[in-house]
């Protein structure tokens, strides 16, 4: 079980008058084999904190450390440790390369292992992956066209689980799809998190679906983390006017709406 | 795709482009076997003829056979055109992902090198590498394939920069895919077809630089010939034999033609034919008017059916038989998840479906006008201001280059025949109802100086700009931010309240829908399952619409235990098949 912690990150965009801070020296702990959500609007820069733990995007000051090592370093060492940070995407249909099929998209997470699989072996490993997230894998050889929304976000888990990560990092990644399939998908990455004793950031605007799946909660705002905790603690007393604005906001199966302000 | 294209080559088009390539490789590959002799036998006693039967393109200086020469001149003309656009097509290829994946100072020097060479004529550019290489075949060759190179760097670059900034290849990145193998793996087959459709009409450009340099006696050199050359030679008695002339432009022009329709085959998009006819009204019919009781249904819909064209060419239907009415005033909700037919409904109702569609009914009428017809002009004006359209994306639906305040003002200018200061008036009201604060000012602003979910509440301000009786509102919230959608939804009310309009709100969310309306609609498969009063949703008998309800999760939720899932059981929608 890894723990993946934001340590006083900070993210600029911009240079001189025109920068802005889209993470303003957040501090985040995602303890070893638990889902943490996090939680903000558009703007909030919680998908900000996503790429910064890839390394898709770079921080401007503070580290992330993964089991104590910090991955935003050029080192070799940080480099090999920060692949065992993977990431879901939003949409899935830019997720996939159109004109590869599937199979190799998903051996594609190989790489990340570091180590060289023969042809056979390869093969197996997507078969069983892809076994794993309920896609037929004799359809390995198809393109992405050839799939469902669901199906093709199930790919791109089975890609992310190829690279055998420690931390897995879900931006988003029902709010493309259907409610009816946002179950499956969901149902899914609860049973791949206790199965494998994954650890987990899990982002999402939707406090329905970030109450379901997660251990712990933080909610982001213009770039900090304004509140965190037991996920059944923050949404039950929420302490930030924000997260209470938030929770106003959810539309309640059967409830009429409340559009006047409090 | 490949399929497709090989139906596109059965097209006549994709048959005269198949002939025309034969024609010219058959030229290229048999032309100095064959006709090599006749091209080279010399017979003074008959130089510089006109054009005959026995010399279509008469004779040059030496009596030898012009047509013969024009054939034999192909694989020289051929061969140079594919090595030149080999050389730009390899070449920009190389330098455009290599501007694509360097860091990004590196990659605007390149890019900047790329603008000044770009800037420059090819003719030019050509004229400077052939003083480098001399004048030779193989120098002119170089010459315009390098000077090709800038245009397909650009076209590479910017092409694989899209590509670059797609997920996928953020996923091959966080993977650890190399640069290097990203760029073969998923840059190049990503930008293969663009990238085919520029060779194939950048070929027709280069033949005819060419024959320009052949032509200027920049390219090949005699005794070795290409159209350029014999275009030269003829050119100089063009008055007494144009045919000497003419027969080598001709097959200049061809052989770019067929380059050319080569490039527009694999670009070639099926076009889709019209589906739709509206009967045209009779006079009496356009000049009846209408008066519509306000206890009427807004909006009668019996047994609508909306087909588009597939794209094998036949027609599907994918709204099967839907009835459904909205009262004055309503709040109806249509839930459903895609595919389900729920914004093709709202659409055909709202009379926007394109010419590739065609919309049945037995009855589909918007306050006493009948949409399956072709609107009068009167009721197209009616339905400008009685009828108010709020899409999911307000960025695309408000124009970019207008203020807010001159968008807003067209609708009561144009359709309501208001002048220009009280349409302003009408604006400011509007934007202030939204609750938009300091309208006056935000008038002047253009679309992207607003919010999200303030563009949407422009967009129900615009729909207030009328005399709305229906706004049609098609996932309006789905881009927004809970807290954004509340506002929004909030202007939707408030917009409803001030004007007793009724709204048909289309939406995915079941849980929003039965908080916003008095109606819900459930469609499935462009079937309507279940119609139900917004607070009695428990009650829903379907079993789709009780597992609609029960696989959102909620803030009551058990986390202990899996979500249900909706049984995908139920069969395909079927397709029918008419045959057009």
């Amino acid at each position: 079980m890894s723990e993946l912690e934001f340590r006083q990150v900070s993210v600029r965009y911009g240079h001189g008058r025109s920068a802005h801070l889209a993470v303003d020296s957040a501090d985040l702990v995602v303890r070893g084999g638990t889902t943490h959500g996090l939680v903000g609007e558009s703007g909030s820069g919680k998908s900000t904190m996503a790429r910064i733990a890839v390394g898709l995007t770079p921080v401007s000051g503070g580290s992330i450390l993964l089991d104590g090592v910090d991955i935003t370093d050029r080192a070799k060492e940080a480099r090999l440790a920060r692949r065992r940070v993977q990431m879901v995407f939003q949409d899935p249909f830019s997720a996939l390369d159109p004109r590869m099929p599937i199979g190799a998209s998903i051996a594609e997470g190989l790489l990340a292992t570091g180590r060289s699989y023969s042809r056979l072996d390869r093969e197996a490993r997507v078969h069983a992956l892809l076994d794993r997230v309920q896609i037929d894998p004799s359809r390995a050889g198809e393109s992405p066209s050839a799939f469902s929304g669901g199906q093709r976000q199930r790919i791109t888990i089975a890609r992310a689980l190829a690279a055998e990560p420690a931390v897995l990092i879900a931006d988003e990644i029902t709010s493309a799809l259907d409610v009816s399939v946002q179950g499956v998908v969901l149902n899914l990455l609860r049973d791949l998190q206790q199965e494998l004793d994954l650890t987990m950031l899990f982002i999402s605007h939707n406090l329905a679906v970030v109450r379901y799946v997660s251990d712990e909660v933080s909610v982001m705002r213009a770039g900090r983390i304004v509140e965190h905790g037991e996920t059944s603690t923050v949404l039950a007393h929420p302490t930030d006017p924000y997260t209470r604005e938030l929770l106003r906001s959810v539309p309640v199966m059967g409830e009429p709406l409340e559009l006047e302000d409090a | 795709m490949s399929s497709r294209f090989v139906r596109t080559l059965r097209t006549p088009a994709g048959i005269t482009v198949i002939a025309g390539v034969v024609i010219v490789l058959l030229a290229t590959v048999f032309g100095p076997v064959l006709f090599g002799e006749a091209a080279s036998a010399r017979d003074i006693a008959g130089r510089q003829q006109g054009a005959s039967l026995e010399h279509p393109f008469g004779t040059d200086e030496l009596g030898r056979d012009l047509l013969a020469r024009v054939i034999v001149a192909t694989r020289i003309s051929v061969l140079l055109t594919l090595g030149a656009t080999g050389i730009s097509v390899v070449g920009g290829v190389i330098v455009g992902i290599v501007a694509a994946v360097l860091p990004s100072f590196a990659r605007r020097l390149v890019n900047a090198l790329i603008d000044i060479l770009l800037s420059f004529p090819w003719l030019l550019l050509a004229l400077f590498f052939s003083v480098i290489w001399g004048t030779t075949a193989t120098g002119a060759m170089l010459a315009v394939g390098f000077a090709g190179i800038p245009v397909f760097g650009r076209l590479v670059s910017t092409l694989a920069s899209s590509v670059a900034g797609s997920d996928f290849v953020h996923a091959a990145r966080i993977l650890g895919s190399s640069p290097l193998r990203t760029a073969v793996r998923h840059v190049v087959p990503n930008i293969l077809p663009p990238l085919l459709v520029n060779t194939a009409s950048h070929a027709s450009v280069t033949l005819l630089s060419f024959a320009a340099l052949s032509f200027l006696g920049l390219g090949v050199q005699a005794p070795e010939y290409d159209w350029g050359r014999l275009l030269n030679e003829g050119a100089r008695r063009i008055y007494v034999d144009p045919m000497a002339a003419i027969g080598p432009g001709i097959a200049i022009v061809l052989t770019g033609v067929v380059f050319s329709l080569l490039g527009a085959l694999f670009s070639e998009k099926r076009s889709g034919r019209t589906l739709r006819a509206l009967p045209r009204r009779s006079r009496a019919e356009t000049r009846a008017i209408f008066t519509v009781p306000d206890t009427a249904p807004v909006v009668e819909a019996v047994d609508l059916r909306v087909s588009f064209r597939a794209e094998d060419g036949g027609v599907v239907e994918r709204v099967h038989g839907v009835s459904l009415s909205v009262a004055p005033g309503e709040i109806v909700g249509i839930v459903g998840e895609s595919g389900s037919g729920k914004s093709v409904t709202a659409m055909a109702i709202a009379g926007l479906l394109g010419p590739d569609s065609l919309v049945e009914s037995d009855t589909l009428v918007f306050r006493g006008i009948d949409m399956t017809r072709e609107p009068t002009s009167v009721e197209k004006r009616r339905l400008a201001l009685e009828q108010a359209m709020i899409f999911q994306d307000p960025l695309s639906s408000l124009n970019p280059s207008l203020t807010v305040g001159r968008q807003l003002r067209e609708v009561s200018e144009i359709h309501g025949r208001t002048g220009r200061a009280a349409a302003l008036a009408r604006a400011v009201e509007a934007l202030t109802l939204v609750r938009i604060p300091d309208a006056a000012r935000r008038l002047g602003q253009l679309p992207h100086e607003f919010s999200g979910g303030m563009r949407q509440r422009a967009m129900i301000a615009m729909g207030l700009m009328g005399s709305p009786r229906l706004i049609i509102a098609d996932e309006p919230t789905t881009a927004l931010d809970v807290t954004v959608q509340r506002q929004v939804l909030r202007a939707l009310r408030d917009a409803q309240r001030s004007t007793g309009a009724a709204i048909l709100l289309i939406s995915h969310d079941i849980a929003l829908v039965s908080g916003f309306c008095d109606r819900v609609i459930v469609m499935r498969h462009g079937r309507v399952v279940e119609e139900l009063a917004a607070d009695r949703l428990d009650e829903a008998r379907h079993p789709y619409t009780r597992g609609l309800i029960a696989c959102v999760p909620d803030m009551g939720t058990d986390r202990d235990e899996p979500l249900p899932v909706i049984d995908a059981g139920e069969p395909v929608p079927e397709q029918k098949e008419i045959v057009a």
